[in-house]
């Protein structure tokens, strides 16, 4: 019989008050592995290179919103780039690869509100994330936007809706809350698999066609003044992309005699007309990364941005302080149960002086009354917080499909965080801590006055 | 010899700072294996003196020496390793821990001792004294008789030099006493123990061959006044 069976007798027969005190310890930690759990998939989310491209290039402003808006849609664009402007790009020889993004419409609130992201087929067929690609839920599909009004759905957005390959939807224009309706049907050609990115709560549609949709053209003058103001510096383009808007000029100068189409406003709208929000661009090194963006910082209208960097600085600056705060108050909670632990412990100390001298008559040392009190509180602390880990992990395993799908978070509650092999030892020290002054009150006992009481 | 008083005093301290003279002994002794019952009126000091040879207290000068060792001049840490190898205790009201099991109240005897449990030997001794069949009942579930014996069986659980037995029959019923008496003083004849019972019932007194009283060896006045 050595003191730890004695210390775990001691908390059997206190039943009640050792399981509240071990449970306060577990809803404690229990939060505390829920947050870290949480804290990890926002990390994956945010910290790590959760798109394969070097650079987003869109137009000058915010970098935190360019990135905000092009890998996570969480914000609004900034502004457009002009369509003629990815040409270039495609043409730079440090660039391997750049496609386009067209950003500002979602799907009807009911629908759950998701962006809807223009882009083509070439988006698909590169690694989300590196070394992933993308991949398709229940054949038949297809990762190819070929019809005009194709759509590739993210995994969350059709979890949501309960749409399958061959569902129609509508989308609303300008924002979430817009009561502009599009009259045109998408129809569902993929499901994308889930990838713990954005992409699943994203619809995909052919560029082309975001393009053709009732709203998204601009008047000629407004997008003159937006050429000579992108393309003031290069009068080559300037010239090709005016005399693009020269013959639509000309076209609808002639009216009523033209279809939609040939009037401008549907399928043969013009290059020089189109608008892109961002460009994902992979260059062939990372150094023609650097010489790129350094360029376009001093040439372009245009900028590029590492889109790990914005974030880094957010997680830095506002996220991971949200998360260490969590960490702390959940780290509060644990130690006001071990506050919880020392009361009970320590009211039970005048009910168990007789104890504690029955043990020391028997020949217990003081150091030994000491040590089983302070074991009953480890035991305490350690049980409790084996308990909450165990609780917290539960929690997280039976809730992880529910959250990823109602968030895109990709939990992975089987992976334990560094953070976690502190945990046992600081709850061992909290232990001691709380158990000391109740076992100097056992060290302390004047036994000849403990047996006569 | 199992037991030497020798010039043992001690007095407590008042809450005015003044010291009350308790134990004031020449000499006291008991050869082992003897059995003596000590008789003394309430508040003359028997409890003092079983803490004093046990170890819980120590006198305010004087040896005493239990199987050729003046525990008085150990360190309180040897003192209760000693304690728990030497010494074993019945007391009036049993002082059994509540959470544990007749065989765990034993077991726990043992393991102060610093050599080991015994689980056997544990189990033996409950058998002895007819409780093989409660092992791992708690005291809440035994008789006051049967709490008792255990506390008998646990106070051998050491194989001990020494028994001090303090009103073990107090609070027993009578049909009981007898039992009790009988089973304290053949474990010790058994194990060749020394027994010191105290009490304040002649009639238990009364079973013993020797009876001591207190009052006539324990002068603490007289010890007092000496060291004045």
């Amino acid at each position: 019989m050595n003191l730890f069976s004695i210390a775990w007798k001691s908390v059997k027969q206190r039943r009640l008050a050792s399981a509240l005190t071990a449970l306060s310890v577990a809803l404690g930690v229990m939060l505390m592995v829920v947050v870290i759990v949480i804290s990890g998939a926002v990390d994956g989310v945010f910290n790590q290179r959760t798109i394969a491209y070097d650079l987003i290039v869109g137009a000058k402003g915010s970098d935190l919103q360019l990135v905000l808006s092009s890998v996570f849609r969480i914000q609004p664009p900034i502004a457009n780039l002009p369509l003629m402007y990815l040409d270039q790009l495609k043409n730079d020889p440090r660039i391997e690869t750049a496609i386009p993004l067209a950003f500002g419409d979602f799907t009807k609130p009911e629908h759950g509100a998701f962006p809807i992201v223009g882009t083509t087929t070439e988006y698909f067929l590169n690694e989300y994330t590196p070394g992933k690609m993308y991949e398709v839920e229940n054949q038949p599909g297809t990762r190819q936007l070929n019809g005009h009004y194709d759509a590739v759905i993210g995994s969350q957005v059709a979890y949501q809706n309960d749409w399958k390959v061959g569902d129609k939807f509508s989308i609303v224009h300008g924002s979430a809350d817009s009561e502009t309706m599009h009259d045109e049907l998408f129809e569902v050609v993929a499901v994308l698999r889930q990838t713990g990115t954005p992409n699943d709560r994203s619809v995909f549609l052919n560029l082309e066609a975001v393009y053709t949709l009732e709203g998204h053209q601009k008047s000629v003058e407004e997008v003159e003044t937006r050429l000579q103001d992108f393309y003031g510096n290069d009068a080559e383009r300037l010239a090709l992309a005016m005399g693009q808007l020269k013959q639509l000029r000309e076209k609808r100068a002639k009216g009523q005699e033209l279809g939609d189409a040939e009037m401008g406003y549907g399928m043969d709208t013009p290059d020089a007309m189109k608008e892109i929000t961002a460009v994902y661009v992979k260059t062939r090194s990372a150094f023609d990364a650097v010489r790129f963006q350094s360029e376009l910082k001093n040439t372009s209208k245009a900028v590029a941005v590492n889109p790990i960097r914005p974030i880094q600085r957010l997680m830095t600056n506002i996220v991971g302080n949200i998360q260490k705060a969590l960490i702390a108050l959940t780290a509060m909670i644990i130690v006001v149960s071990g506050i919880s632990i020392f009361v009970s412990i320590y009211n039970s100390m005048s009910d168990r002086k007789r104890e504690i001298g029955i043990m020391r008559a028997l020949g217990a040392r003081r150091g030994s009354v000491f040590a089983i009190v302070l074991a009953e509180s480890a035991v305490l602390c350690i049980g409790g917080g084996l308990m909450g880990w165990l609780l917290g992990h539960t929690l997280a395993i039976v809730a992880a499909p529910q959250v990823s799908a109602m968030t895109g978070l990709l939990l992975n509650p089987w992976v334990i965080d560094k953070s976690e092999f502190v945990l046992f030892p600081v709850l061992l020290v909290l232990g001691a801590l709380v158990g000391f002054l109740p076992a100097l009150t056992a060290y302390r006992t004047n036994v000849a006055d403990a047996l006569n009481g | 010899m199992s037991l030497i008083l020798d010039h043992v005093k001690k007095s407590y301290k008042e809450p005015n700072g003044n010291r009350l003279p308790v134990l004031g002994i020449d000499r006291y002794e008991l050869q082992q294996g003897e059995q003596a019952a000590l008789v003394g009126s309430s508040g003359g000091g028997k409890t003092t003196l079983l803490n004093v040879i046990s170890g819980i207290l120590t006198p305010d000068s004087g040896q005493v020496i239990v199987d050729g060792r003046d525990i008085a001049g150990l360190h309180e840490v040897s003192r209760d390793r000693f304690r728990a190898a030497k010494i074993g205790f019945v007391f009036q009201t049993f002082n059994l821990l509540p959470a544990f099991t007749a065989l765990e109240n034993v077991l726990l005897g043992m393991s102060f001792s610093g050599r080991g449990v015994d689980r056997p030997f544990a189990i033996s001794l409950l058998e002895r004294v007819g409780l093989g069949s409660r092992l791992n009942h708690v005291p809440g579930r035994m008789s006051v008789g049967e709490q008792q014996r255990v506390s008998v069986a646990r106070s051998m659980a050491n194989k001990p030099a020494l028994l001090l037995a303090d009103e073990p029959t107090a609070n027993v019923d009578p049909a009981n006493q007898e039992l009790i008496l009988n089973l304290i003083k053949d474990t010790c004849k058994e194990h060749n123990v020394t027994l010191l019972m105290v009490t304040h019932a002649m009639e238990v007194a009364n079973t013993f061959t020797r009876i001591d009283r207190l009052a006539d060896f324990n002068k603490p006045l007289l010890a007092s006044s000496e060291v004045s």
